[in-house]
């Protein structure tokens, strides 16, 4: 099993909802997010092209933050989801500065804290609160493995990237491009 | 133009808009541990040497600063974490990826290996003392008694300390800056220039004193060279790299790089040493503070330029 996201930057408005829903479901404390909106401008004016990416942990197949973990409180959980046991993390930011996306921050409560895909939500057959939420439904969520699955499909037809792909990380977030 | 923005308000404490994740505490720790080391491998090297009386201070008083450098280290790496109550997880296991794992390990090694150091030298400075207790006594009379093997090990692990330092930021791919696998040898080279200088500092005997400039001198050359070393390696490799090393070549620390770490903390001592080796009479405290100053400015314009740098995106 290998979860993966894809997110078609074509359809992206760029509306946050994906930010607050997951900021809603995952209590993440006031000031601080899982996930955010970022908008590429490019060329001159008139000629201006954006892009709008959704962007979160990249749930690496060869996750930085795991290796330099000095206490293995940064794991690798079912289905490739890059997790840290609060328990056993002792704050020290080895893993936030490891991050080539920046996608962990520190919790005021002492430890790291990061995109779970919402590991909770899977569990239980529902999509991570972001996904569900997206008014345009431009993000797909899903088995890799699986030829079936959403992002599998939406994968096989459509052209893609993945972020900083030469930071040898093994990105499983796509964006369509 | 190419313009990226980040538009849902993401401003994540110590990672945003900079990456300011470690502050003063970890560059702070780097210089001490690397002075440590510094101190405690000529401690050791010129006791194996058989040295011992020669180079008195090198081998019996200055490794005195060890303990106390590590322990306010550690101090300071404590007061770095953020979930402290959790900290004893770090002797939980031991991860070989990790640096921060085995440098952890290694500091536990080469801490009690200085205070065992320094107890069994403690006469130097009270010659009445006694242990009081039977079984301290008799601890010393064992660790006397394998002084060699307790010498080799130091030397080994001041070795580990000096590199690990290093090792420790260059295993970030994430930070350009970092990523080069000359940190280790450099911040090796930077920790015994500062433990040289501080054995120049505290000696009162003149040939020590020329000995440990002598030695300071090589150090500080080959720092040099490997400064160097790491940016002819960093322009010519990618992008990321390159415009890392422009940090240092007209970007932000350009400044604080050239003339604190650089110029104050390498060839200005580096002259004044080889001016006092030709004959000239120079107080060892300037070269000496300034080799201490530019080890300290190096750790701290290294850990904070790196910060800085990152992928492009």
């Amino acid at each position: 099993m290998r979860y993966a996201m894809a997110i078609d930057t074509k359809k992206c408005v760029g509306c946050s909802d994906c930010v607050v829903a997951c900021q809603t479901e995952n209590n993440v404390p006031i000031g601080f997010c899982r996930d955010w909106v970022v908008e590429v401008m490019d060329g001159t004016y008139p000629q201006l092209e954006i892009e709008l990416r959704s962007e979160r942990c990249n749930q690496c197949e060869n996750p930085p933050c795991v290796r330099c973990c000095p206490t293995g409180a940064s794991h690798v959980a079912e289905g490739g989801i890059v997790l840290v046991k609060p328990n056993k993390c002792i704050g020290c930011g080895a893993c936030i500065a490891s991050c080539p996306y920046d996608a962990r921050y520190p919790h005021p409560k002492g430890y790291v804290d990061k995109c779970t895909f919402c590991i909770h939500r899977v569990r239980e057959g529902m999509k991570p609160a972001c996904v569900a939420v997206c008014p345009t439904k431009c993000m797909y969520f899903g088995d890799l493995d699986d030829p079936n699955s959403d992002v599998s499909m939406v994968l096989k037809k459509r052209k893609y990237k993945t972020l900083i792909p030469e930071a040898g990380t093994k990105p499983h977030l796509y964006f369509l491009i | 133009m190419n313009e990226e923005l980040i538009i849902s308000g993401r401003d994540n404490l110590m990672v945003d808009p900079h990456l300011h994740i470690w502050h003063w505490p970890i560059p702070l720790y780097l210089f001490l541990g690397g002075l440590a080391a510094g101190v405690l491998f000529f401690a050791a090297l010129y006791y194996l040497m058989g040295k011992e009386n020669e180079y008195r201070s090198a081998v019996r008083r200055v490794p005195f600063i060890a303990p106390i450098a590590l322990v306010i280290g550690l101090t300071a790496l404590f007061y770095d974490l953020r979930h402290k109550a959790f900290f004893w997880q770090l002797y939980t296991t031991i991860r070989l990826e990790s640096p921060m794992s085995w440098g952890a390990w290694t500091l536990l090694v080469i801490t009690t290996a200085s205070f065992i150091w320094c107890a069994l030298h403690i006469r130097e400075f009270f010659p009445d003392w006694d242990w009081k207790y039977n079984w301290l006594r008799e601890l010393e009379t064992f660790f006397n008694k394998y002084k060699k093997h307790l010498a080799w090990v130091i030397l080994i692990f001041a070795i580990i300390t000096g590199v690990y330092t290093g090792i420790l930021l260059s295993a970030f791919n994430a930070r350009p800056l970092w990523n080069t696998s000359v940190l280790g040898p450099l911040f090796l080279a930077s920790g015994l220039s500062a433990g040289a200088a501080t054995i120049v500092l505290a000696s009162k005997n003149r040939e020590e004193r020329l000995l440990f400039t002598k030695i300071d001198l090589i150090i500080l050359g080959v720092e040099l060279f490997l400064i160097v070393h790491m940016f002819m390696g960093f322009l010519a490799s990618t992008q990321v790299q390159i415009e890392a090393a422009g940090l240092f070549l007209g970007g932000e620390y350009t400044m604080v790089f050239w003339i604190f770490v650089v110029m104050l903390g390498i060839i200005i001592p580096g002259v004044l040493d080889l001016m006092e080796l030709r004959g000239r009479h120079i107080p060892a405290v300037i070269p000496g503070i300034l080799v201490l100053f530019g080890s300290l400015m190096f750790r701290f314009v290294f850990v904070f330029a790196g910060q800085v740098s990152r992928w492009l995106y």
